[in-house]
């Protein structure tokens, strides 16, 4: 039924896509970190003109398909003459860019909404203990308050991962050869879909697979001593010493 | 130019946000049904059927969705072909309905399989004690009660899945962002028409999670 001699042909080219996939998605990962931290400090936050912005930049994010946000940046920006004439344009022409600034931004307002309720779930007794000590607010973030919510933050985070990894399929729409990109320019050579796309999706299966095994060792490893028999952020119970339970 | 608006452009719109709700409507009956059968046979199925049904779960899951959707399009079309002998054309709507369905139902499926295991074990024992067949059981006492539990997860896949209808777009079906596609190549103003395309996506989806949010109270009036 299946003719392997396709398969064993588009097996390389599809490699190559990988490689693609995989600089996609570890650029749009590092992109959405960097934008979601301080988005979610920002949700968080006391004030109005803090969390109000960071509140309805999520919520548009995420009501609206990644598909769109893609087509938007690499489609949509081309009307405006002053995003043709600026020095940005080479950028915003190229459809790696465009892709990694549609997605990581996409990446961004989940992964504040992520980082946001880690943090939200560190005990007010253990920040209100820091500053007792007189810790100033930075050296609380950075020696209470962020190692717990790392954490905590960990089992939603490695989903996120996979579902980035997933989301650069969308590279392929704007004419990216990511893994989907070749498999559907092998698929047009050949026309072969089955062999073709079942090889693609079985080395899409292996990487989202095998990275989620890794990270979940990796979670294992990091909590030692801290185990959380729940792997969910709600849960999130630190066990310190000379602290009772509450 | 507005009265072009109101009258062609407008209209192709309101037409392609119609049949992206039409799209999701059917995925969601269809994935729905699927998904409490798989939670099902993971909970109650032999051995083999509980291990197919989770390999079916990791599998789609660990696959990005256009892949899905190419595999069922272009899958279909050549096997359709083969079996009749001459080139068919499969329906976009049925394929993507079909992919969509199927993607729905691997995620459905575990949090059915979760509501479904967070009723008291004494629900079923009564009905047993009750008289119940066991099919009766499950669909009179037990499944009622799951779907309270399951809400707030299936609405966020309804969500989900009215998003991933933008995703038939590549199939050509014309759905709402394939509508935006094919006018923002008429008017050249392709930011202007996503940009009503996204507005128009960020009204469905308000409303379906508000809604989805007020079923979720209603269903737990009178528990704790």
């Amino acid at each position: 039924m299946l003719d392997f001699s396709i398969m064993a042909d588009a097996f390389p080219n599809l490699l190559k896509g990988a490689g693609m996939t995989g600089r996609l998605s570890i650029l749009i990962l590092l992109l959405g970190m960097m934008l979601a931290v301080p988005l979610a400090y920002a949700r968080n936050a006391q004030s109005v003109w803090l969390h109000g912005p960071a509140s309805i930049y999520i919520l548009v994010i995420r009501g609206i398909p990644s598909l769109l946000q893609v087509f938007i940046v690499y489609y949509g920006l081309g009307q405006f003459g002053f995003v043709r004439n600026s020095a940005l344009w080479p950028i915003f022409r190229d459809p790696f860019w465009c892709v990694i600034i549609a997605l990581g931004l996409n990446s961004a307002a989940y992964t504040a909404e992520i980082i946001a309720g880690a943090l939200r779930q560190v005990p007010k007794g253990l920040v209100e203990a820091a500053q007792a000590l007189g810790l100033s607010w930075f050296q609380t973030q950075r020696k209470v308050t962020i190692p717990l919510a790392v954490r905590a933050a960990l089992p939603a985070y490695e989903n996120e991962i996979i579902l980035t990894i997933k989301a650069t399929s969308l590279a392929s729409t704007i004419t990216l050869l990511d893994l989907t990109g070749a498999a559907r320019l092998e698929v047009s050579n050949t026309f072969a879909p089955y062999e073709v796309f079942l090889t693609a999706g079985a080395i899409y299966f292996c990487i989202t697979t095998g990275l989620s095994w890794l990270l979940r060792r990796f979670e294992v490893r990091l909590s030692a001593g801290h185990r959380n028999e729940e792997r969910s952020v709600k849960e999130f119970q630190p066990v310190l010493p000379g602290i009772p339970d509450h | 130019m507005t009265m072009e608006w109101v009258s062609g452009y407008g209209l192709q719109l309101i037409f392609g946000a119609v049949t992206t709700l039409s799209v999701a409507l059917v995925a969601l009956v269809v994935g729905t049904v699927l998904g409490i059968s798989l939670g099902t046979a993971k909970i109650y199925g032999a051995k083999p059927l509980r291990y197919s049904a989770e390999a079916y779960t990791a599998v789609v899951r660990g696959v990005p969705d256009l892949i899905v959707i190419y595999l069922i399009y272009f899958g279909g079309t050549v096997a359709l072909t083969k079996l009749t002998g001459e080139y068919v054309d499969i329906n976009g709507f049925a394929a993507g309905v079909a992919a969509l369905a199927f993607i729905f139902a691997a995620y459905a499926g575990d949090i059915f399989r979760g509501a479904i295991g967070q009723v008291p074990r004494g629900q079923t024992e009564a009905a047993h004690a009750l008289g119940l067949s066991r099919r009766a059981a499950f669909f009179r006492i037990i499944l009622p009660q799951a779907w309270r539990l399951a809400l707030p997860g299936f609405g966020n896949l309804a969500i989900i899945l009215i998003k991933q209808t933008s995703l038939i777009s590549v199939i050509g079906l014309e759905e709402l962002l394939r509508a935006s596609s094919v006018i923002s190549g008429a008017t050249r103003q392709p930011f202007l028409v996503y940009s009503v395309a996204a507005i128009l996506y960020l009204i469905i989806t308000s409303i379906v999670s508000w809604g989805f949010r007020n079923a979720g109270i209603r269903s737990n009036r009178g528990f704790a």
